[in-house]
């Protein structure tokens, strides 16, 4: 057990993926030499050489087809992209070859693979380095998406979505890369792809968030306990496949929820949510389901980026006007 | 451009090829067409979804796919038919797939050939993906990919060549220049002079070979194997052809093609001259061509009486397709078959 970064802790898991399994590969776009933007491959290609970190051309489209050709062959390639917002000329390959083949082969050949991208905003990035598009690839039927917000969630998350045998898109809160510190077991272990996390028990109201908006999540409902509100919250950390019934259980449970999340509103996940939760338990419903989310623009440069992403503030204000309804 | 064999069916030298060996590339070339003018009839009967016939090229593809060894990995096209099949797909899988079944894309085992790829351009990276893989594990397998003289033109193009020249992958690029990109003519499509000059850009050999050749395709395409097998990396062949039929049976090429070209084209058949080529061997008969005729159709006809015979899929496979172990959502979606 050692107290790690989200960086740290998925830098780890990188490690003992490629020390426990000899099919599993990186490969990437300034991943060898300088361990990648975030450095979060720091380190491996030295210790794992250049037949297993490969460093490849700026081509998204080139990084993720190569993979999938190598998850055909049966290797288990674990591929970078360096922002969401540049993972677009990816996203014909993710779309049409690789979350297809299982299907279009009737399972003759399948992508066991991992697709890495660091997302979200809150660091005052360029533009295109702050995006939060995770519903344009939930929406995609035979992926995975996947979002940790802690360092555990992290390492268990990764090692199971390397041996899932099925693509994962697996998205990493650039904001909170470095902003927590927990203690992780070194040990093997993965984490199921799929169940929520109840990050905190609560009877009164549920707040449901993911990846980096956690945080003010968090925040959010420490300020309303103080109140005397209990508060639980949801760490959703697969998008996809959502857990379906942890959210109806919760909903049931306290009546009111609260989805927050950085996506602009409008077609975001939280929709997703909202209606799941109408369809299966409208009756247990106290008031309606809230959505505290980034607004219908695209993502502001620095001198804009309070305006946009949901702060503590929206958060308790959303879940008060939804206790009072 | 490389020629073995001449349309009048004279050669060039000697062929690499045995007299039995020519006889056999013909007899494959006579089930493709056989084969391709079945599925043209099927469609218009309405029993087949929209069919890309590759009528013109059974010379390119029958020639690159015999150059294979077994387990060599091929990612192909809609248009790749003959080429799969010599590759060792099974003709009743690809009249499965035309039928509307995506069972008609489960290779079976040992047929490392996938399903073909409708989109077009992206799956050539993934033969520098798959022989990558073979050429990390140290074994001798490589991949060919296939595709048109449209697709040159996709971004996808430019990823897949330097991808596999930058890691010196064990992948051959056969590009089918049949003439059109639907119905834009390979003249507008490129300035290039040539196709294959386009790999000296990425630091690897490019070859133009006559297409309608079947002994010079499986030469060039066999010497690439070979340099790929040996560690040496990827070559771009250019297989100069002519698509005889429509784009697909929803296309009507007198809109945008000369017929007398075509009719020039016909002339230039990839059967007539090695059927030419026997003859003047002793190696050819009426006899002999009504026979594998004869079995061609049969075989053909087998193997679509065996697709049609096959139940429409469930809903339940249809939902078991996407995943190695339902989601929750489908699960649930599963639970829904009856409302």
């Amino acid at each position: 057990m050692s107290e790690v970064t989200l960086a740290q802790a998925l830098n780890g898991a990188l490690a003992t993926a490629l020390e426990s399994d000899d099919r599993v590969v990186l490969l990437g776009e300034d991943i060898g030499r300088t361990g990648g933007v975030f450095r979060i491959t720091d380190g491996l290609r030295d210790k794992y050489g250049q037949e297993r970190v490969f460093d490849t051309p700026v081509a998204e489209s080139g990084i993720v087809g190569a993979a999938f050709g190598m998850a055909i062959a049966g290797m288990r390639p674990v591929a970078e992209l360096q922002f969401l917002g540049f993972s677009y000329p990816a996203y014909d390959q993710i779309i049409n070859h690789v979350a297809r083949i299982r299907n279009r082969s009737n399972h003759r050949f399948t992508a066991p693979m991992v697709i890495r991208v660091p997302y979200g905003g809150g660091i005052g990035a360029a533009e295109h380095h702050s995006e939060s598009t995770e519903a344009i690839y939930a929406h995609i039927p035979g992926l995975k998406v996947v979002v940790p917000s802690t360092p555990s969630d992290a390492r268990g998350l990764l090692l199971a979505a390397i041996e899932d045998p099925d693509p994962v898109l697996f998205l990493e809160p650039i904001r909170l890369y470095r902003a927590v510190k927990e203690d992780v077991p070194e040990s093997y272990y993965t984490i199921d792809i799929g169940p929520l996390r109840v990050e905190r028990e609560g009877e009164d109201i549920t707040l449901v968030s993911w990846g980096a908006m956690i945080k003010e999540t968090r925040a959010a409902a420490v300020t309303l306990e103080e109140s005397g509100v209990s508060v639980e919250v949801l760490d959703l950390r697969t998008l996809s496949p959502i857990d379906h019934d942890g959210l109806v259980a919760a909903a049931t449970k306290t009546g009111r929820v609260v989805v927050i999340h950085e996506a602009p509103r409008t077609a975001g996940l939280g929709a997703e949510v909202a209606a799941l939760i109408q369809e299966r338990c409208l009756y247990s419903l106290l008031a309606p389901v809230k959505r505290v989310t980034g607004w219908d623009t695209i993502f502001p440069l620095k001198r804009s980026e309070r305006h946009y992403l949901p702060t503590v503030e929206r958060i308790v204000r959303a879940a008060e006007e939804t206790l009072e309804a | 451009m490389l020629t073995l064999i001449y349309p009048d069916g004279t050669v060039r030298d000697r062929l690499p090829v045995t007299l039995e060996g020519m006889r056999r590339l013909y007899a494959e070339m006579v089930e493709a067409r056989t084969y391709d003018h079945k599925c043209m009839a099927l469609q218009r009967q309405g029993r087949l979804a929209t069919y890309a016939p590759f009528e013109g090229q059974e010379a390119a593809q029958i020639g690159a796919a015999a150059a294979l060894e077994p387990g060599d990995w091929v990612s192909g096209t809609y248009r790749d038919a003959a080429l799969m099949w010599r590759a060792g797909y099974p003709w009743r899988l690809l009249v499965a797939g035309r039928t509307g079944d995506e069972r008609g894309g489960e290779a079976p085992e040992g047929v490392n050939v996938l399903p073909p790829s409708i989109t077009v351009g992206g799956h050539m990276i993934h033969a520098v993906g798959l022989a990558w893989a073979e050429s990390l594990r140290g074994s001798d397998r490589v991949a060919l990919t296939s595709f048109g003289d449209g697709a040159t033109s996709e971004g996808d193009f430019h990823e897949a060549m330097n991808f596999a020249a930058v890691f010196n992958t064990p992948t051959v690029f056969l590009c089918q220049n049949n003439g059109f990109a639907i119905s834009y003519p390979r003249s507008e499509q490129t300035r290039s002079e040539s196709i294959a000059m386009k790999a000296d850009g990425y630091g690897m050999p490019g070859v133009v070979v006559d297409g309608n050749d079947v002994a010079a395709v499986s030469s060039a395409v066999g010497s690439a194997l070979a340099r790929a097998r040996k560690g040496e990396g990827p070559t771009l062949i250019e297989a100069v052809t002519y698509r005889l039929g429509p784009h697909t049976t929803s296309d009507d090429p007198s809109r945008y093609r000369d017929e007398d070209e075509a009719a020039g084209w016909r002339e230039n058949d990839p059967l007539e001259r090695v059927r030419l080529l026997l003859e003047r061997a002793g190696g050819w008969t009426r006899e002999w061509q009504d026979e594998l005729e004869t079995q061609a159709a049969e075989r053909v006809e087998e193997a679509v009486t065996e697709a049609e015979a096959l139940p429409d899929p469930t809903f339940e496979e249809m939902l078991l397709r996407m995943y190695g172990t339902p989601t929750g959502p489908l699960r649930a979606q599963l639970g829904e078959a009856d409302r």
